[in-house]
């Protein structure tokens, strides 16, 4: 761990994953991703998770983001078990506590970068000066102000991804998830993007769980854990 | 931004498809508003006329003439106040392709019982104090430029030469069903120049009592049924519905073309947001990843549609409206054509009805579409 200080400022378990198994059953075959994998993330933590391709991290994170279901056990956020709902309080409570950071920032090529950050905000009841307020402010964090009015075929890989990041935080959600948030960028720009994260954690007492394979990415964060033939280790 | 907002955006994200499925919309409707049109006005065509006139046409069909004679014999039935006769005469005026109605009437007689001619310029009687006078429709004077007091020269066709007439009156119709675009003039006239060798078309009754107008009508069928011109009489009404009745295959076309022309929009507009949707897995995986439920990126992919086709229905109906609104260039041959409101709200509900149907399958897809799954397809 790089910065073990901070791991003093963590507070109560956030996340409690149970027995968690993920098998794909193609004809008689099965392929089992992970089985009894048991973790526990506490509040404000910033914790990095490597292995190889094919692994399962996307797995466990899309589980974890109420993207994909498990075939067995439980995920509880924030005393909800997310894996006993259905695909429609699922929808809901992802748009309440789940802040998603893509590899491909997943821009909509069509809106601007302010009303991209907006999207999370159109399902809440904020009014419309509220969502600008907000949007603006999280556009801040990320330092792009200047550019809320450009769409993302204007702005470089590294910019898109801050923009994405300011989406990923503009509905304060509980936990910040990214599947490999700098794979698709250069050193300089993926260091940014880990100041970011950085910040996020420290500032503003952030959660967040980033898939990275990139070790230099995982010492900024307070500890890396290690998924490998359907074996999570901490 | 707003949901609506999003919605536009997808919208103008290819302009060009979007315009041109658009237009295509539009032109369909347009269509759609005309032809339907079309049969409105024949039905409503086949409504116009009095039931209170009676029409003696000829049995063997409405080509036939009848025998002069018959008048005084109509004249004596019981029930029948007065009795009037007319002729077609089928002139042009310089060019042979643009066809009017021309009739010769008994003038007399036949004036009083159609209260529909109202005369707006001229008079009646100035009319009936010159041979070659003629009764103008409002419609043809304004296409032609005619005036009051012109002298105007037909081709006859069937009657061949020239033929010279003096407008002495104008009329606008109280009803507008009954068309503006017809010319009358003397029988007598016509008489005179064929040297007598003309009978009446028709002959026109108008009743003491229109209480009795099927037993009048059965009783003048009955009594000529052995002379030398066996009569077909009717209402008025009755007798137009035949005419109509005479466009029938064509309303049945009309209901053809329509239905084609609406399955082929349906295919374009399905087809574009086929590939709307397709183009877009990724966006709406995101969507679904921020929290949108499968109900929401539902019904953002049929608004989108929807509004293609209403927007576009819309604009194609508008176009039908103004396009045929007053004197246009159907009215000549359909008197009063025109799109009803009654066309442009059943439009409107078709067109909502394609955006529902095109937009259903893309929909649906969107609403189903796993987030896992299309984000692996897609990165
Ligand atoms: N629909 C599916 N059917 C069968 N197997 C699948 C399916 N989706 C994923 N898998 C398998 O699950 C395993 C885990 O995939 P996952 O994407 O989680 O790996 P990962 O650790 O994120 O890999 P990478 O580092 O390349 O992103 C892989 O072996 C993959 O082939
Ligand atoms: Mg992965």
């Amino acid at each position: 761990m790089s910065h073990p200080s901070k791991a003093s400022t963590n507070g109560k378990v956030l996340v409690e994953i149970r027995d968690l198994a993920k098998v794909y059953r193609r004809g008689g075959e099965a392929i089992r991703v992970f089985e009894n994998v048991n973790l526990e993330i506490r509040q404000g933590e910033f914790l990095a998770l490597m292995g190889p391709s094919g692994s399962g991290k996307s797995t466990l994170l899309n589980i974890l983001a109420g993207l994909d279901t498990p075939t067995s056990g439980s995920v509880v956020v924030d005393g909800q078990e997310i894996t006993r709902m259905n695909g429609k309080r699922l929808a809901a409570w992802r748009s309440n506590h789940i802040g998603f950071i893509f590899q491909f920032y997943n821009l909509l090529p069509v809106l601007t970068a302010a009303q991209n950050v907006e999207l999370p905000l159109l399902l809440t009841s904020l009014s419309k000066k509220q969502r600008r307020e907000h949007v603006m402010t999280a556009l801040g964090i990320v330092g792009l102000t200047d550019r809320s009015e450009h769409f993302p075929g204007q702005l470089s890989g590294g910019q898109q991804q801050r923009v994405g990041i300011a989406r990923a935080v503009v509905s304060d959600p509980t936990i910040i998830l990214g599947d490999e948030p700098t794979g698709d960028l250069d050193a300089a720009s993926g260091k940014e993007i880990l100041d970011l994260l950085e910040r996020l954690s420290t500032e503003f007492g952030k959660t967040i769980l980033m898939v990275t394979h990139d070790a230099h990415a995982a010492e900024r964060a307070q500890a890396t854990m290690h998924m490998d033939k359907g074996v999570l280790s901490r | 931004m707003t949901l609506s907002g999003l919605v536009w955006a997808n919208l103008r994200r290819n302009k060009k498809r979007t315009v041109l499925t658009m237009l295509s919309v539009v032109v369909a409707f347009f269509l759609f508003g005309t032809l339907r049109s079309v049969i409105t006005t024949l039905d409503k065509a086949s409504e116009v006329g009095s039931e209170g006139r009676l029409i003696v046409s000829s049995a063997s069909g409405i080509t036939f003439l009848l025998p002069q004679a018959h008048a005084n014999r109509l004249q004596s039935v019981d029930g029948v106040k007065s009795v009037a006769w007319a002729n077609w005469f089928g002139g042009y005026y310089q060019n042979p392709n643009d066809f009017f109605a021309q009739f010769a009437i008994k003038a007399d007689t036949y004036l009083p019982m159609y209260p529909e001619i109202a005369i707006t310029a001229g008079s009646v009687d100035e009319f009936m104090r010159e041979r070659t006078g003629a009764i103008i429709g409002a419609g043809l004077i304004k296409k032609y430029g005619w005036q009051l007091g012109q002298k105007v020269t037909l081709k006859g066709t069937f009657m061949p030469g020239d033929w010279e007439f003096n407008i002495r009156a104008v009329y606008t119709p109280s009803d507008p069903a009954f068309g503006d675009e017809i010319m009358l003039f003397h029988y007598e006239y016509l008489y005179e120049r064929t040297g007598g060798e003309i009978t009446p078309g028709w002959f026109v009754l108008e009743l003491n009592r229109p209480d009795r107008a099927g037993d009048i009508a059965a009783g003048i069928d009955a009594q000529f049924k052995n002379s030398v011109g066996p009569t077909k009489t009717q209402t008025e009404r009755a007798w137009n519905a035949g005419f109509v009745t005479m466009w029938g295959n064509i309303g049945f076309l009309v209901g053809a073309i329509g239905t084609a022309v609406f399955f082929a929009i349906l295919f374009v507009a399905a087809n574009t947001m086929m590939m709307a949707v397709r183009e877009r897995i990724g966006e709406i995986a995101v969507l679904k990843t921020l929290g949108f439920g499968n109900g929401t990126v539902f019904g953002l992919v049929l608004a989108e549609s929807v509004l293609i086709t209403v927007l576009g229905g819309f604009l194609g109906l508008l176009l039908a409206r103004t396009a045929f609104l007053g004197r246009n260039a159907l009215s000549a041959f359909f008197p009063g054509f025109g799109v009803t409101g009654g066309t442009i709200i059943l439009g409107l509900v078709m067109a909502l009805a394609l955006g529902l149907v095109s937009g259903a399958v893309p929909a649906i897809q969107s609403a189903r579409l796993s987030v896992v799954s299309a984000l692996r397809r897609v990165a």
